[in-house]
């Protein structure tokens, strides 16, 4: 006669130890615990688990249990709803070779019952899943990455041309806070460019207009407007409070601030910077490869560094050079791919052309090198000063 | 005869070329080259002692000709110059 589901069960506990949910917790609190498996459907697992469980739908207990337990002496505790489909799930393992496998007592229902902790997993919603479905889809993405998207923080200088291409596809892409810093109003000379501010907002502060163009794209994004400019008594708070910044600054002052800010603060700084025809960009991970100081140790004077609104820049250019940053900084957030982080790209529009520099870190850098006395400083006089001394004929 | 690579801030000292052929076995003398067939471009670069400024980077290929030997680095006729001076426009 075949043997019953109550036999199998008698069976499997002839070879399973159980362990009391109360022995568990208390292993699990000083940091002592086994591993733990929890064979529950995805259904049931979304309600809520062990705290460090690791979810092993019973129908791929076999093919994934290797990967997750790689030696067959380690001790696992294998836990379910109620202690049974465990306890067939442990009887498994045990013929799989397993040598040290035991079964949670009552399961995850009795742990709960006797207020033990639990850890309940995050998860999108339907509406997430469908949104971000095509990042979804991306193995170097998935639900995981974009829940990291979903908790990051973005803080970008300038909602202008660079910020305006960037902040719009960081919103779409669901980065769930985008901090937007500019004292300026919307201009019609900025339309040709400044995709995210329409006709209808002339005169509207920059990040006002933004953050309307992102609530109709986006909702669920969080947009903080600061309507000022970064300084040396504002950037420190203001940085601290992001996970990277995405530098779209027109002037000098505020782009060596910023890089100072972002070591001080150890917050990843995607750069680009853009005239006429041609962009460059580049990530600087604190004291994790080179600075903008050690690619750019002083700024050139003013007549050697038009701003593009003395020298004009082409529209389209602000596109491809905020929407490389706005690539880099999903990156670094995620952590995946080669950022630019030691490389300066050189879009040149014009001949159509990318040129890749190497970009060393400087072990001279006064701001990230050893012997750096790193504070901020006035940054206007110092790029005022350093610009007309030098071409005032000073040595190299 | 070395590419020389001219920045657009430079192009219009540069006669707006793109870029210039000039000679020489070095990175000293091919910006002297440079400069002297565009004394414009070496008003904008070079200190009142024919130094380069400190602003001024200089790649031969794709390295940053500081950290090989600076003006002394050696140039081919193969080799491309770059003069890259920063730039801060984002607006």
């Amino acid at each position: 006669m075949s043997p019953s589901y109550q036999d199998l069960i008698a069976a499997a506990r002839e070879v399973i130890p159980e362990v009391e949910p109360a022995d568990v917790a208390s292993r699990v609190a000083s940091g002592d615990g086994p591993l733990i498996i929890d064979v529950r459907e995805t259904a049931e697992w979304d309600q809520g688990h062990l705290p460090g469980a690791v979810h092993i739908p019973r129908g791929f207990l076999e093919s994934r249990i290797g990967g997750t337990a790689p030696d067959s002496d380690q001790e696992i505790l294998v836990s379910c709803a109620s202690g049974q489909r465990s306890l067939l799930s442990a009887q498994t393992l045990h013929h799989m070779g397993f040598t040290n496998v035991t079964n949670l007592a009552g399961g995850f229902a009795r742990w709960k019952q006797n207020n033990h902790p639990v850890e309940v997993p995050r998860i999108l919603s339907a509406a997430q899943r469908s949104r971000y479905s095509r990042h979804i889809l991306i193995p170097e993405v998935g639900e995981e990455g974009q829940m990291k998207l979903l908790d990051s923080k973005a803080l970008l200088i300038g909602a202008g041309g660079l910020g305006s291409p960037a902040a719009y596809y960081l919103a779409a892409a669901g980065i769930g806070t985008i901090g937007l810093v500019d004292d300026d109003d919307v201009d019609e000379s900025n339309l040709q460019r400044q995709i995210i501010h329409t006709t209808d907002r002339v005169g509207m502060n920059k990040g006002e207009s933004a953050k309307q163009a992102i609530a109709a794209l986006n909702p669920e994004v969080q947009v903080n407007v600061h309507p000022f400019r970064v300084n040396r008594d504002n950037v420190l708070d203001l940085v601290s409070q992001y996970d990277i910044i995405v530098d779209g600054a027109d002037n000098f002052p505020t782009r060596y601030l910023l890089a100072d800010a972002s070591l001080m603060t150890n917050t990843p700084l995607v750069h680009a910077s853009i005239l006429r025809f041609e962009g460059h960009a580049s990530v600087f991970n604190p004291y994790d490869g080179p600075c903008y100081r050690c690619l750019f140790p002083e700024p050139p004077p003013p007549d050697l560094a038009p701003s593009c609104g003395e020298a004009g820049v082409l529209g389209v250019l602000c596109g491809v050079m905020g929407n490389i940053q706005a690539t880099e900084a999903i990156k670094v957030l995620l952590g995946i791919g080669d950022t630019l982080s030691g490389r300066l790209l050189i879009y040149d529009a014009l001949g159509m052309t990318f040129t890749e520099l190497k970009v060393r870190r400087d072990p001279d850098c006064p701001s990230c090198g050893p012997n750096a006395d790193l504070q901020l400083r006035d940054y206007e006089a110092w790029c005022a000063g350093v610009g007309s001394h030098d071409h005032a004929g000073a040595s190299a | 005869m070395s590419t020389v690579k001219i920045p657009p801030v430079l192009r219009q000292a540069a006669g707006g070329e793109r870029t210039v052929e000039a000679k020489g076995t070095n990175v000293g003398e091919v910006l002297s080259a440079l400069c002297e067939a565009h004394p414009a471009i070496g008003k904008q670069i070079l200190t009142s002692d024919g130094e380069l400024h400190k602003f001024v980077n200089v790649y031969v290929n794709d390295e940053d000709a500081r950290l090989m030997q600076w003006t002394d680095t050696p140039v081919g006729d193969d080799d491309t110059l770059l003069i890259l001076p920063a730039m801060a426009g984002g607006q």
